[in-house]
């Protein structure tokens, strides 16, 4: 039996049926073709598939889509904008914050929502701020240079 | 646009990284088709049992469900399923691996059947009603104990569980040298299986065309046209011609996409039977279960020395661990891969190994990220640590009082290799200065002044590794069921700008950037100019793909042959437009010109154009400008380096906190060292990991306890630090660019590393040796055991 919920996504109104228990992420990569939010665990732990709900960094592979009906979500095709790249995106291409790029966009999200509560965090502050996330390729480093240099351009 | 000379060696920003940035890059999950189905694998959930029944008629009832399929369905769609070894050993047993197991399952994770649905949760739902009737056997898990009396008996083609036995080195010779010593070291060890994650799960969406009798397979594969080979070889029942594999973004491999699982094939089978596009993707328990995981040795190895610390002899016996059964190149990696590097940096006159190859009932094991260098460094750099305490040399002097010195190159050891080139003291003495190794022994000292108090810990880490695999001859004498050679090929387009199609295929390490800076430096391009193609078997002409860091140096040499050949024949074109012979021309600035007259020249451009307007052209040229390369190296490449470790313990918690690491390496000439250095970083988050916190866990029933991300320690960003790191170049002389490889380094070089500094720190409990991964829990109870 479908739920219908609205939302926004991207700043764009969407209306769907969905099952109870779809996923959001399965609900934003495969109803909505937002593949860019990658599935790489079902625990809650690797973070790859993080997005924006109301302005909270949530984990979008434990958590249902219509806990969402109402909700304001933004994913990572959602934060460039008027094809600017946000200041999170240019940094992470700027210190090889990235190298297969799976966990990037979950990472993006969490940085810039890390940001957004603590606009100048020292290192050991991002360390402990992105631990939600995982990446197996950088060994985090150009990760949080990334992310200093973004609290950079945006301070 | 102003021709970019410097662009070989220049931290350019990745080409890659604008798709990745902003969700557009496509993975194969990401792939959608018209008609597509989903599928979900029916997976065993004991490590041993006989299969007694299996019932699929509720799953099949269920509303949305297309079919499930088992065993017995692979030959209805033509596939004989087996799911092939691409390495052979002399004394290998290489029993069946069905792709569907139907009389008997080997471990936990291994597939009984397919569900095919209209989605993904329809398909899970109905793979949870598929009724599997199991009589669970007894299982063994540990290599040592797998091949004693009284255990489960795996495959009947493999008696006593004994997969091969392989030795390497001269035995009497060896045995000779220790008892000639003056003093032995000895460690026995387990260097634990590891899990690879990859953060993207495997991944298969197959597409069968009935009419014209082609399937085409997007994979998360490190070598497309590999896994093309393994599957017409043996599992898929096409003709290779008949057969396309796509790699689109790979999110990340490390080894464990190199290998032919039979869930590529299932799904193929699935496409074929069902008629429509089937896309399957591994949830993390699955990923965790049926990836093909890394290490698990059982190990003693024994370094004998004379009066002054040098080495006369290495001993080593290892039980290495296949798990149920052998993947693709699995037989290679604790011999080839790991009898071959035990001389490490050292001059070691007499050396023998020994290795027993065991079945368990456990995920099969492969070539994870160093494969088998890894193993044998961590053993060599122990017992080099132990040799600095028993001679009281220290773990400087006792390593440089062995090292190979540079006049000894090439340098053939007692274990089949040549090392090419190294210079191993000028790396060991930058880490020592960059760490300020004098200040922290006198830390350190004080630090022992107060016994309870939090101990600082120095370990140190002199590697080499053979990569830049390999010359196919040698590795073919060797049991590889494949050449190991990479090819290239360039097309130059009529306006001047150039495709390159390249045999490596990148999880991440960014060819479309190093391989667009070797083209647009030897061609004096933009790298803008140039384009690089991977990871499609219809559009490159072959390819051995990525792994054993191979895609620097044997990938891109191929990419600067057929550079070079594009340069001879554009020379003979250019020659004909400025009336000179060929071998007068030089290459400058974007254009041909005549020696000693630069203002007779001719651009590439137009020397593109006229390749294929033919209309002033040299007589008996063909027009077009491309050509292709098959670069087979004449020996692997060996980069090395010092790494230095730096740890505090908590001796009343056990805790160990990373203060330091200094690496130190020389990987050859480099391509890119943004991205170099990148490498490096995440080779060490790996190491490390293994050193401090990985470890997949089975029970005494085979059933794996570190099945999700919940219980397998992959490092986290506040368990890390910031990594130093710098390097000397001793470019390799045998590959044209000079470069040796980079990607496993990190990996290799720091378990020990770490492993030797908490060791170190714990030096004052007299604790011989504890085995990784070395948590607070093994630190605190060694510590209190004293």
């Amino acid at each position: 039996m479908g739920i219908t919920i609205e939302l926004e996504v991207n700043g764009q109104p969407v209306k769907r049926e969905v099952e109870a228990r779809t996923l959001l992420v399965h609900f934003l990569r495969e109803d909505l073709n937002l593949t860019g939010t990658n599935v790489g665990c079902e625990t809650s732990v690797c973070g790859a598939c993080t997005v924006h709900v109301d302005g909270k960094a949530i984990k979008s592979c434990t958590q249902l889509a219509v806990q969402c009906d109402g909700a304001k979500v933004t994913t990572i095709e959602g934060l460039a904008s008027n094809g600017e790249l946000h200041p999170m995106q240019s940094a992470f291409w700027e210190e090889h914050g990235l190298q297969c790029g799976y966990c990037t966009p979950g990472m993006i999200m969490a940085a810039t929502h890390l940001l957004d509560n603590n606009p100048s965090p020292t290192e050991a502050q991002i360390r402990e701020g992105l631990k939600g996330n995982l990446c197996r390729c950088t060994g985090y480093q150009n990760i949080i240079k990334a992310v200093q240099t973004a609290a950079g351009a945006e301070g | 646009m102003s021709p970019v000379n410097s662009v070989l060696g220049s931290p350019i920003k990745r080409r890659e990284d604008p798709a990745l940035i902003t969700g557009k890059g496509k993975y194969t999950d990401d792939l959608k088709v018209f008609g597509m189905l989903s599928a979900v694998m029916v997976r065993s959930p004991f490590a041993h049992a006989r299969i007694k029944s299996i019932d699929t008629a509720a799953a099949q009832a269920m509303p949305g469900v297309i079919a499930v399929y088992t065993a017995a369905d692979a030959e209805a769609a033509g596939m004989p399923g087996l799911v092939p070894v691409g390495w052979l050993l002399d004394t290998l047993k290489t029993p069946p691996h069905p792709m569907l197991a139907s009389e008997k399952v080997n471990h936990v994770g291994d597939a009984v059947a397919v569900v095919v649905a209209e989605d993904r949760y329809v398909a899970r739902d109905a793979a949870d009603a598929v009724l599997v009737d199991y009589e669970p056997l007894s299982a063994c898990t540990n290599p040592k104990d797998a091949i004693s009396d009284g255990q489960a008996q795996i495959h009947d083609e493999a008696p006593s569980n004994i997969a091969f036995d392989w030795e390497i080195g001269d035995q009497a010779k060896t045995a000779a040298a220790f008892a000639a010593a003056a003093e032995t070291v000895r460690c026995d060890l387990r260097n634990q299986r590891l899990i690879p994650h990859a953060i993207e799960p495997r991944a298969v969406l197959a597409d069968w065309n009935e009419a014209t009798g082609e399937m085409t397979i997007h994979l998360t594969t490190q070598n497309p046209h590999v896994h093309r080979l393994l599957m017409c070889l043996s599992s898929i029942g096409l003709p290779e011609h008949k057969v396309r594999v796509i790699a689109p973004e790979v999110g990340g491999g490390f080894g464990s996409k190199i290998h032919h699982y039979a869930d590529e094939t299932i799904i193929a089978m699935c496409s074929k039977l069902c008629g429509r596009p089937v896309k399957w993707a591994a949830t993390r328990t699955e990923t965790n279960q049926t990836d093909a995981h890394g290490r698990d040795h059982v190990t003693s190895a024994e370094l004998a020395l004379d009066q002054d610390g040098k080495i006369l002899g290495l001993r080593v016996s290892t039980y290495a661990n296949m798990g149920a059964y052998l993947s693709t190149f699995a037989p290679a990696v604790p011999t080839y891969l790991y009898g071959t590097l035990l001389s490490g940096q050292y001059d070691i006159p007499a050396i023998y190994g020994h290795v027993v190859g065991a079945f368990t009932n456990t995920s099969p094991v492969d070539a994870y990220r160093g494969a088998g260098r890894p193993e044998a460094t961590f053993l060599v750099e122990r017992l080099m640590h132990l040799a600095g305490e028993a001679t009281g040399l220290g773990p400087v002097e006792i390593r440089k009082r062995n090292f190979l010195t540079p006049d000894q190159f090439p340098f053939e050891t007692q274990v089949a290799l040549t090392y090419d080139s190294g210079n191993y003291g000028p790396a060991m003495d930058r880490a020592l200065e960059m760490l300020g190794y004098e200040q922290l022994l006198a830390d350190q000292e004080q630090r022992r002044q107060s016994p309870n108090g939090k101990q600082i810990g120095i370990g140190f880490s002199a590697y080499i590794e053979a990569c830049g695999l390999a010359p196919s001859a040698v590795v073919g004498s060797l049991g590889a069921q494949a050449g190991q050679w990479e090819s290239a090929e360039l097309r130059v387009h009529p306006t001047g700008s150039v495709t390159v199609y390249t045999g490596s295929s990148s999880t991440g390490q960014g060819h479309k950037t190093s391989f667009s800076q070797i083209v647009a430096d030897r061609l004096q391009l933009d790298v803008s100019q140039v384009e690089v193609i991977q990871g499609d078997t219809d559009l490159v002409q072959f390819g051995m793909g990525s792994y054993g860091s191979r895609s620097g140096a044997v990938g891109g040499s191929a990419i600067a042959r057929s550079t070079d050949k594009i340069l001879d024949k554009a020379k003979l074109i250019a020659g004909h437009l400025l009336e000179a012979a060929p071998e007068d021309l030089d290459f400058k600035d974007g254009s041909f010109c005549v020696r000693g007259s630069a203002d007779h020249s001719v651009a590439w451009g137009d020397v593109a154009l006229q390749a294929y307007l033919a209309h002033n052209y040299p007589e008996n040229l063909e027009p077009g400008l491309v050509a292709s390369a098959f670069y087979d190296p004449e020996n692997f490449t060996y980069p090395f380096g010092t790494h230095i470790c730096v740890v505090e313990i908590d001796p009343e918690t056990g805790t160990t906190e990373l203060l330091r690491y200094v690496a130190v390496d020389d990987v050859g000439n480099v391509i890119n060292p943004m991205i170099v250095d990148g490498q490096i970083h995440g080779g060490l988050a790996q190491g490390i990991g293994q050193a401090l916190w990985e470890g997949a866990h089975y029970d005494e029933d085979g059933q794996l306890l570190t099945s999700s991300l919940l219980d397998y320690a992959v490092p986290k960003m506040h368990n890390l630090i910031d990594f130093e790191l710098d390097r000397t170049v001793t470019p390799c002389p045998h590959n044209p660019l000079g470069v040796k490889g980079v990607g496993e380094a990190g990996a290799i070089a720091s378990p020990p590393a770490v492993v030797n500094a908490v060791m170190d720190a714990l030096a004052p409990w007299k604790i011989q040796h504890l085995d990784m991964p070395l948590t607070s829990e093994k630190v605190w109870a060694a510590v209190h055991s004293q």
